[in-house]
């Protein structure tokens, strides 16, 4: 039982990003290289290494086995690589380098009901909807009867799915999945649709085809409990790197102590963001004065605020500008400035990070947006705006044992003061 | 035990057997498509008859009845639909098989299955019309009191040669528009042109004899040809041109073939 079923050696998915690589891609742009090197547009490798593209690694030198029967989580907050490793278990992408190697049939549920035709009755769709995801029409045919029980959508079954609610509509596609007998089964956050009962049995029926059926279960989800229920193993990525694995209760509470809260996502894959690019913010971090991370602020905290950007390569930028704004109910709070904290002018090049150091954290207990704005060479670089989200607690910032009146939250900053009484 | 290795570049050695394994998704997808195509409409599948009906009256009318064209003693009518039929079917399938691909994203970006599935069932799709229209010209030949000589045996040999164009054509399109949505505007124009510079109105035996050969270079020219030779049985098949199509559709697919199994890995991160 302890042959591995998925051998994943040092796999890595890069994808290429930024405005420079649509310029480089247009169809005019190819007809002009194709006037000047007839024919060397067909390699797609030529058009790679044409021009400045930016490079994302979504995936960097994973390893992983994966033994027969095993029934594994995978974690990490959005952005993190786990969507694109499952792509690349179901040989939907192919990576960058590295290799899988598969000892067995792999079917993926990475979207509930892939292939769907609103105009399809529910019966036609569980045929067009199996055949896709790769069961014969005999096996669909042996296992009709149960995937209609399964969806309990009996009498709608030649109703076109368009008219189905969308609970019926999440019910039939998941029972559709779940009748798959592959035997390693690839799961991608689907759970999150549907009520409540019908989640549950779900996750009965994925726990039934691991433990009963001794097939290969990945799962993939931001919903704690599901995972502490369900897998024996977790794994936690991180910015496409695998952090942790392990026992899942000590992979979940490393991942919920870690801080991961603070930036909702990864900032490289945001894509609402404006200014120039060649500078770009690439994560904030919240972290304590001797540079732990912190899942939230507390009042009266030293609070370091890490900023990491990445410059284009090669490239040195002058007159940098970096400034964050916590706001709460569109109401700013706080501003943070480079150019205000120090006469200091900020040059950026490569990786690196900017460091706000803020002593005695002045803000009351509550969730707090932060927007970034980066600028360089006189011209915004990057503004991002709810980059991330700082949450506070309220703390002891008097050293008096108390924080703040009633009703002054959202309306108040606190500011270290004393008072004296004269007569 | 089937042991599959994911690679960059890697996917050749089990293609091939997964494009037979998924033979069932071809058929499903095609019948989806042929489901959906009529639903919501009035006239429903009577629309696959008035299409190239019309289209014929009105070829009929520019070039038999105005420019007076020579059909070489067939009636004007079932000339152009002979015509009409394999180029009806190239027309459809390149422009179903042209769209498949970006019409089908969301399977594509979510579902591994051999790509090559979707441009395939466009066409299968587009076939279905085709037999269609095929009655349709069965009826008219009898209304014409006009039937086919021993050559109409030779006709599936042709029809297959119209599905290897279409399929191949098909290929090109489906891959390129996956990155270059400029297809989406280039396709129309070539099914636009195309109608007028194949033989489609007009006998190819009005082309100059010593222009022929490079007329062939059109592989619909070897096709409709072909069609007009097997089913009117009157006029010689002209062999030089309909080499010179045979050789043209073997490049189209072949080449088809060969760029729609490199990009394909990329489809994904593209589309």
């Amino acid at each position: 039982m302890s042959e591995s079923i998925i051998s994943v050696e040092n796999l890595s998915k890069c994808y290429k990003i930024g405005r420079q690589a649509a310029k480089g891609d247009g169809l005019r742009h190819v007809l002009e290289q194709a006037v000047r090197a007839p024919f060397a547009w067909l390699r797609p490798e030529s058009r790679e290494k044409r021009g400045k593209t930016e490079e994302f690694w979504a995936l960097r030198g994973l390893d992983l086995e994966i033994e027969r029967g095993q029934m594994v989580g995978i974690i990490g907050r959005n952005g993190a690589g786990k969507s694109t490793f499952l792509k690349l278990l179901s040989r939907i992408t192919e990576p960058t380098t590295g290799r899988i190697r598969l000892r067995g049939r792999v079917a993926s549920l990475l979207e509930v009901g892939t292939g769907f035709h609103p105009e399809l009755t529910g019966r036609e769709n569980i045929f067009l909807n199996g055949s896709i995801l790769g069961m014969s029409r005999a096996e669909i045919q042996r296992k009709f009867d149960e995937i209609v029980a399964f969806a309990e959508i009996n009498k709608f079954l030649d109703t076109p799915v368009k008219r189905y609610s969308s609970g019926m509509y999440v019910r039939l596609a998941f029972a559709v999945a779940a009748h798959l007998e592959p035997e390693i089964l690839i799961v991608d956050e689907v759970l999150a649709v549907g009520d409540a009962e019908f989640q549950k049995k779900c996750l009965g029926k994925m726990e039934d085809v691991s433990t009963k059926e001794g097939r290969t279960v990945i799962l993939v989800s931001h919903q704690m409990p599901a995972i502490q229920n369900l897998c024996t193993r977790c794994i936690l990525m991180d910015r496409g790197q695998l952090q942790q694995d392990g026992k899942t209760s000590d992979v979940i509470a490393g991942y919920l102590a870690k801080g991961h809260e603070l930036a909702s996502g990864d900032l490289s894959q945001r894509t609402d963001r404006a200014g120039k690019g060649r500078a770009r913010v690439t994560g904030i971090d919240l972290l304590d004065s001797s540079g732990n991370p912190l899942v939230e602020a507390a009042s009266g905290g030293d609070v370091i605020l890490r900023v990491s950007y990445e410059v284009r390569q090669g490239e040195t930028l002058k007159g940098g500008l970096l400034v964050l704004d916590l706001s709460s109910d569109l109401k700013s709070f706080i501003g943070l400035s480079t150019a205000l904290a120090s006469k200091r002018e900020l040059q950026l090049s490569g990786d690196g990070y900017v460091d706000f150091l803020v002593p005695k954290w002045p803000l009351l207990g509550g969730r707090y947006s932060l927007s970034v704005y980066l600028e360089a060479e006189g011209e915004a670089q990057d503004v991002i705006d709810d980059a991330a989200i700082v949450d506070t607690v309220d703390g002891d910032f008097f050293g008096s044992g108390k924080s703040h009146h009633k009703g002054w939250h959202g309306e108040y900053v606190l500011v270290p003061h004393s008072w004296d009484q004269g007569s | 035990m089937s042991e599959i290795i994911i690679e960059q570049g890697r996917s050749e050695r089990q293609y091939w057997r997964d494009l037979w394994r998924y033979r069932e998704l071809l058929y499903f997808l095609a019948w989806r498509d042929i489901l959906v195509r009529y639903k919501q409409t009035v006239i429903g599948v009577a629309w696959a008859v008035i299409r190239p009906l019309l289209t014929m009256l009105v070829l009929t009318f520019i070039f038999g009845k105005l420019a007076k064209m020579d059909s070489g003693g067939v009636p004007y009518p079932i000339l152009v639909f002979c015509g009409m039929l394999p180029w009806q079917f190239f027309a459809n399938a390149f422009t179903e098989s042209g769209n498949s691909l970006v019409s089908n994203a969301g399977m594509i970006s979510k579902v591994y299955f051999p790509r090559l599935v979707v441009p395939i069932s466009s066409v299968i799709t587009s076939f279905v019309d085709f037999l269609i229209s095929s009655v349709l010209m069965a009826l008219m030949m009898v209304y014409y009191g006009y039937l086919p000589g021993a050559s109409v045996l030779m006709l599936p040999l042709f029809i297959l040669l119209a599905f290897a164009t279409a399929f191949g054509a098909g290929l090109w399109v489906s891959a390129l528009m996956v990155r270059y949505r400029d297809f989406r505007f280039i396709l129309p124009f070539v099914v636009q042109f195309g109608l007028y510079i194949s033989p489609v109105g007009f006998s190819s035996n009005v082309v100059p004899e010593q222009w022929r050969w490079l007329y062939s270079l059109n592989p619909m020219v070897g096709v409709i040809d072909g069609f007009r030779w097997a089913i009117l049985g009157q006029q010689n098949l002209y062999w030089p041109g309909f080499w010179i199509s045979v050789a043209g559709v073997a490049l189209i697919i072949l080449s088809g073939i060969w760029y729609f199994r490199r990009t394909e890995r990329t489809f994904a991160d593209v589309i």
